[in-house]
């Protein structure tokens, strides 16, 4: 059997996949009566204590919470009872809204810190300074001065978005070749449209590849965000079901987030491809 | 005569005042030939141990129609003199003057044709011709820009391939859209710095027709950057000799003997070829270096001597 690598890799995938359930299926479920005990008693227990079985969900039992929000995504019940779609989309809303920000700010900037060798020596300080700074340690800052969860969320998002593409856009941008630039200088082109023509398809790739960056460590942060500041979102959602004791639900959104994660990332490679050049 | 090492039999030199060649030769020499004048012009880098000079006190003059090659050694500054002329470099001393104006910065008359092809490789073929016709003629309508560019690139032989991109060509072809790039903005001054010293012996060859071809059809003014000997005698008018850096000067320009109308494969068998050749190889060999050491008297720097061969007959 000659069987293509990707279909062969395939194949392997599913393997994995079906021994993990089954073991965790196995793992988890349980082994029949353990104590005898009054039955009232037994009821009010649970299956944990008269047959062993593990508090830890199932796979069936995850199969079974997510056919339930698939239902119904869009549900809305009150403050802490929202369909899983709802939340999600507060997430990605705040993501794409403190992401697009930090892209207005972080690429013109990028621009000229690349462009400019003094503006490079002069602002490196800061950006060595802020960059590793964890962008929640900015929260109560954010809470403090902006007086608003929700915005603070998009100014953390904002925050942690901004080092990467201003770093990857400033060194793509002193990247350009000194080749290209003459071709531009020969032919008598203008700064603005060298900055466009030359300079932007040149560095282009990599500052996509900061975005891609940005965009991940973005997902990232907003869960831990919104576990902060409360409210609404796919992190506050992972906090309220780990209060709600339901751990069907937190591993849900687990499976949730990095689905989410994965698209995005997928969205920003394809765009990566598109600004590639062969040469 | 002034005291230089080793010269060919047959070669006459002329050192006298070049105004007295310019009466006494043809009538084409007159003032107005100085198209391009390169005057007093040096250039030096700081280094750990002061300014390090590359070349300086440097006078050329370039007739218009000329196609003039100059070969040395690496290290001669003969890239810095390129970049100079095309204005990208600035000389730490003298002007270079072309067409009656000294030139500052880099100008669209001046085109370059670079020793890597220096496309831009997210553009297509015809994207890159047509991005240097668009800013020679900002203008121009897109169907005027692209009609110029296809014809440019026509003239080169690349018809057919316009929307292909850099990577998908030889090195070869690729050269052949950098040349398509700098004719068709229609320059006075075509500056070409060994466009053919990365290609393949044949692509070399078959480009160097192509340029002598239009060069001579269009009274083209070249000039080009070599150190390969056999390319300045088959494409060159003349051909300046720099002896070896530092402190680089002219040691002399050689006229080509050559008929304008040149046939690439019967040139190696023609009369005299041989004692041309051997005067550039032997430049190269010995006096290159002989020339830089030695200070010879009565060398003129704003007046290079010139060296003539009979006339050779193909």
């Amino acid at each position: 059997m000659k069987a293509s690598l990707r279909l062969r890799a395939s194949f392997l995938s599913l393997i994995m996949l079906v021994a993990f359930l089954g073991v965790w299926q196995i793992a988890v479920s349980g082994v029949g009566k353990t104590a005898a005990m009054d039955p009232e008693y037994a009821a009010m227990m649970g299956d944990s204590a008269t047959t062993g079985k593990s508090a830890i969900p199932g796979p069936i039992d995850i199969a079974e919470t997510i056919w339930g929000h698939l239902k119904d995504p869009f549900y809305d019940h009150g403050a802490n009872d929202k369909g899983l779609g709802i939340q999600l989309a507060y997430s990605i809303a705040r993501v794409g809204i403190g992401y697009t920000l930090a892209m207005i700010v972080a690429i013109p900037t990028g621009f000229l810190i690349g462009m400019s060798p003094l503006m490079n020596k002069a602002l490196d300080p800061f950006i060595q300074l802020l960059r590793p700074v964890s962008p929640l340690a900015w929260m109560p800052l954010a809470l403090y001065t902006i007086k608003d969860a929700g915005l603070s969320a998009i100014f953390v998002i904002f925050i942690c978005s901004l080092w990467p593409m201003l770093i990857n856009t400033a060194f793509g941008v002193a990247s350009t070749r000194t080749e290209w630039l003459n071709v531009a200088r020969t032919l008598e082109v203008g700064p603005l449209r060298r900055a466009f023509t030359i300079v932007l398809p040149a560095a282009a790739p990599t500052i996509v590849t900061g975005m891609r960056i940005s965009i991940g460590i973005a997902w990232l942060v907003i869960v831990a965000a919104e576990m902060l500041v409360g409210g609404t979102g796919i992190g506050y959602f992972v906090w309220n079901q780990w209060n709600n004791l339901s751990l069907a639900n937190v591993i849900t959104s687990i499976l949730v987030i990095g689905l989410v994660g994965m698209v995005l990332d997928q969205l920003l490679a394809r765009a990566q491809r598109l600004v590639t050049f062969p040469e | 005569m002034t005291d230089v090492p080793s010269i060919s039999a047959n070669a006459t030199r002329i050192v006298p005042r070049l105004d007295a060649v310019e009466a006494g030769a043809t009538a084409r020499h007159d003032k107005t030939d100085r198209f391009i004048s390169i005057e007093g012009v040096a250039r030096r880098f700081p280094s750990p141990e002061g300014l390090s000079t590359v070349f300086e006190d440097l006078w050329l003059p370039v007739r218009r129609g000329d196609f003039m090659c100059m070969i040395g050694h690496s290290g001669c500054g003969k890239t810095t003199v390129l970049n100079i002329l095309a204005g990208l470099e600035r000389p730490s001393e003298g002007v270079v003057i072309v067409d009656g104006k000294a030139i500052d910065g880099p100008s669209l008359d001046r085109a370059v044709i670079f020793q890597g092809h220096s496309l831009l490789p997210w553009r297509t073929v015809i994207g890159n011709v047509a991005y240097a016709v668009s800013s020679r003629w900002p203008k121009a309508s897109r169907v005027e820009v692209e009609d110029r560019a296809r014809k440019a690139l026509a003239t080169v032989g690349l018809a057919g391939s316009e929307h292909k991109r850099p990577y998908e060509l030889s090195g070869g072809m690729k050269q052949r859209v950098g040349i398509a790039r700098a004719l068709a903005i229609e320059p006075k001054i075509l500056l070409m710095d060994e466009p053919f010293s990365a290609l393949d012996a044949l692509s070399r060859g078959l480009l160097q027709d192509e340029v002598r071809r239009i060069c001579t059809a269009t009274g083209q003014t070249v000039f080009m950057i070599t150190h390969d000997v056999d390319e300045s005698i088959y494409l060159a008018d003349r051909i300046v000799l720099m002896t070896n850096g530092p402190r680089a000067r002219i040691a002399e320009i050689v006229e080509n003997p050559l008929p304008k109308i040149r046939d690439r494969a019967g040139l190696h068998r023609t009369d005299g070829f041989y004692e041309i050749r051997n005067h550039l190889m032997d430049f190269l060999v010995t006096r290159s270096k002989a020339l830089r050491d030695r200070e010879v008297e009565g060398l003129d720097p704003r007046q290079p001597s010139i060296v003539r061969f009979p006339t050779l007959r193909q």
